[in-house]
């Protein structure tokens, strides 16, 4: 059974269809790149997947782990091991980072069955990820992405993921707007995260990241559908000659 | 040269665009309940006779009736208020019943009623001294009359006074007579003339030179009987070099009719006394259709007296269908330091316009003001403030920053920024924001596994943080608590 079963998916925002039959299937443990030029649907699928508002589905499904992923609040696809990160994380004030993230690594256990940790067992936790993550300390005890810089808010956010562990990560261009530095230190970290029973979905507009990150399949997302799939290769060739070429001969 | 500025500004918010948050807020009051007890007390009405009447049920002295009938005659003038930016049916003041007491009438802290030491402990304030929040005394009002004051022996060690106005007014005269109304005056404004006629109880502090009180004060204010208004009276003066920190709390059963309770509080610091006042206002604030609640008309006033001397208002209110209060603090002494820290949160249909004055006369003084207005609901919720720099206010200076939060589509924030300054050397900062639980904020929350309601509490709590801060540690907890539950139903 995939992880992740999308068939035939379409959707809408604000009236205006941007996904116009997206199929893709992730099996656990793979990486999956997805590339393609602006507005071609890259974030939509995120934001679909993770249950955003405002993104009406209209027809196709969404299978993740056997059961309708679509049908879940936001909340409980967190909880089911579904983890968006996002593209421009976001900021709330006064809210320490530590307590928001305990708030939701507790309120996805207890929707789990799971008995929730205090904060002792908690902050030992946090600890050790920190270390694996190579984030300094001073991070967690900032309000929750308030004042961080461009690369610090990616770093949260993958650091997020490194304690929340999810079984789906998608990742929203994590690459943008980060220098050379910042980069290596986000792949590092989604690298010590990459194992058997995970899943990535990398949603990107470069391949840069990809020389960090190799992914096990490329897709090629053009106007709401995946028109190629491919190997890393793929990556490096739409480097070369850029979407045009690409899109053209499947679109329509 | 000497430059004047007056500065209104009005900032109305809606939201349209929340999807996230609805506007339909089910609140659920906690303190709503009814106690059965025999009272006592006047049939409703108000005259010279009643204020005689008052007077004598307390025993005063003739003074103190005198004191009494010139604010009533004095309030016969004045005429009713103008409603700044609220709605507000007149009110009937031949309909309130003035005095109401238990029948049983006050007695030692063994002697209370049960009754009463039940209605206190279920809104989580033992009176026993046994069970009581340790390090800290506490006096009871409920209704017309302090029930009794813990931990009095303890605190009178230490040479603090700490008991009802009702007796203060008996056993230290002298004090009383010295400030009371000299903060506030009787002819102040129309409810501290109204006050001033018919108060029945409130607390008093005394703390002598030079003596830090050795736990925190508090007092907690109770409306039950129907009809009935509620006019505390509460003194607190810290002597030369004298440190106090004070806290009231307050609860109304549920009604359909609105009440009144228009209280008046005066603080006198002496030269190096230092005064920390915190509120925390959970009156009731009318049902989800603007039934009923509590009309909260306060004048709260501090008097930073001597040189170096610093007063502290931190009030978060919850509750009341209408809250109308200023707590303000008289910059006279030299180097003397003011501070406003305030939450203000509304619902439904209910009102709030709060805000502070800070009056500079003395040199080198400084003002601090941190409004923080949560507006949820048909709400409306105003900050208004005054700093006035006055001639001598050489070298003054204010910060003052007022934030809005908006959560729903029907409510409102505004701001009103008052500023005289006549002396060139002082320095007024204003700074104002408006902004709302954005959709990204609650995606955000949500798509890490945390609930709406859990997400829409924690951002206000982050919202208020600055304010939290300066609550004693109990309280603040009270305050995070009084917000979660403040906020219940608030997303749909």
């Amino acid at each position: 059974m995939n992880m992740l079963k999308i068939e035939n998916l379409h959707a809408r925002v604000e009236g205006k269809e941007i996904l116009k039959g997206l199929s893709l299937s992730v099996n656990a443990g793979e990486v999956h790149a997805i590339m393609g030029p602006n507005g071609a649907g890259k974030s939509t699928l995120g934001n679909v997947l993770s249950g955003r508002d405002g993104y009406e589905v209209t027809a196709g499904t969404v299978t993740y782990n056997g059961i309708d992923l679509l049908a879940l609040e936001p909340e409980a696809r967190a909880a089911a091991g579904v983890f968006l990160a996002f593209q421009y994380p976001v900021e709330i004030p006064g809210v320490n980072n530590t307590y928001f993230l305990r708030a939701a690594f507790n309120a996805q256990r207890k929707a789990r069955g799971e008995k929730e940790f205090d904060s002792m067992q908690f902050l030992k936790l946090v600890r050790e990820k920190l270390k694996v993550m190579q984030i300094s300390d001073e991070l967690l005890h900032r309000a929750v992405n308030e004042g961080f810089s461009g690369g610090e808010k990616k770093r949260n956010e993958i650091f997020q993921m490194a304690v929340l562990e999810p079984q789906l990560a998608i990742l929203d261009e994590t690459d943008s707007g980060l220098d050379i530095d910042a980069l290596k230190h986000v792949a590092d970290g989604v690298n010590a995260l990459r194992s058997p029973e995970r899943a990535f979905l990398m949603i990107t507009h470069y391949q840069r990241l990809l020389d960090y990150v190799v992914p096990d399949f490329v897709h090629v997302l053009a106007d709401g559908r995946i028109v190629e799939s491919g190997d890393k290769s793929l990556a490096l060739k739409l480097e070369e000659h850029g979407y045009a070429g690409l899109g053209e001969g499947v679109a329509a | 040269m000497n430059s004047s500025m007056i500065n209104e500004r009005s900032a109305t918010t809606t939201l349209r665009d929340n999807a996230e948050v609805a506007e339909a807020l089910g609140r659920s009051y906690a303190a709503g309940f009814v106690t059965e007890i025999e009272m006592t007390g006047l049939p409703p009405g108000l005259d010279e006779e009643t204020v005689r009447q008052i007077s004598a049920i307390k025993r005063e002295p003739a003074w103190m009736t005198e004191w009494r009938l010139e604010a009533y005659r004095h309030w016969l003038t004045m005429p009713k208020p103008d409603w700044a930016k609220l709605n507000i049916d007149p009110i009937d003041y031949q309909a309130i019943s003035y005095y109401a007491a238990p029948k049983a009438g006050p007695k030692s802290l063994a002697e209370v009623d049960p009754a009463l030491l039940e209605t206190y402990e279920k809104l989580g304030i033992p009176l026993h001294e046994r069970a009581a929040l340790a390090g800290v005394a506490v006096d009871a009002v409920f209704d017309s009359v302090s029930v009794g004051t813990t931990f009095r022996k303890q605190l009178a060690e230490a040479g603090v006074l700490f008991c009802s106005m009702s007796e203060a007014i008996r056993e230290y005269p002298d004090i009383v007579r010295k400030y009371l109304g000299s903060v506030v005056p009787t002819g102040d404004n129309f409810f501290a003339a109204l006050n001033s006629a018919v108060f029945s109880d409130g607390s008093f502090v005394f703390i002598p030179k030079g003596v830090r009180c050795p736990m925190e004060l508090s007092t907690y204010f109770r409306i039950n009987a129907q009809n009935t208004g509620q006019f505390e009276r509460t003194l607190i003066v810290a002597e030369e070099g004298a440190h106090v920190s004070y806290l009231e709390g307050c609860t109304a059963p549920k009604r359909d009719e609105n009440q009144l309770h228009a209280a008046v509080v005066e603080l006198v610091a002496l030269e190096k006394a230092q005064i920390k006042y915190s509120t925390v206002q959970n009156w009731y604030p009318g049902d989800e259709n603007g039934v009923g609640g509590i009309y909260n008309f306060v004048t709260k006033r501090g008097d930073c007296r001597g040189d170096d001397s610093k007063i502290s208002w931190t009030q978060v209110e919850t509750g009341s269908a209408i809250t109308w209060k200023y707590p303000s603090v008289v910059l006279r002494g030299d180097r003397s330091v003011g501070e406003f820290y305030s939450v203000a949160l509304t619902h439904h249909f209910q009102q709030a316009d709060t805000g502070t004055k800070m009056i500079h006369l003395g040199k080198y003084t400084k003002s601090k003001i941190v409004s923080k207005g949560i507006s949820a609901g048909r709400s409306s919720n105003s900050y208004r403030g005054l700093v006035k720099m006055e001639k001598g206010a050489e070298g003054a200076r204010n910060y003052t920053q007022c934030d809005s939060l908006l959560i729903g589509k029907k409510c409102g924030a505004h701001t009103f920024p008052y500023m005289e300054v006549k002396n060139p050397t002082a320095i007024v900062e204003h700074e104002a924001t408006t902004s709302k639980i954005s959709d990204d904020q609650m995606f955000y929350c949500r798509s890490r596994g945390i609930s709406e309601e859990d997400a829409v509490s924690m951002i206000v709590d982050g919202f208020c943080k600055q304010v939290f801060r300066e609550l004693p540690m109990e309280f603040a907890v009270e305050a995070k608590k009084l917000l979660e539950v403040s906020l219940e139903g608030a997303v749909g």
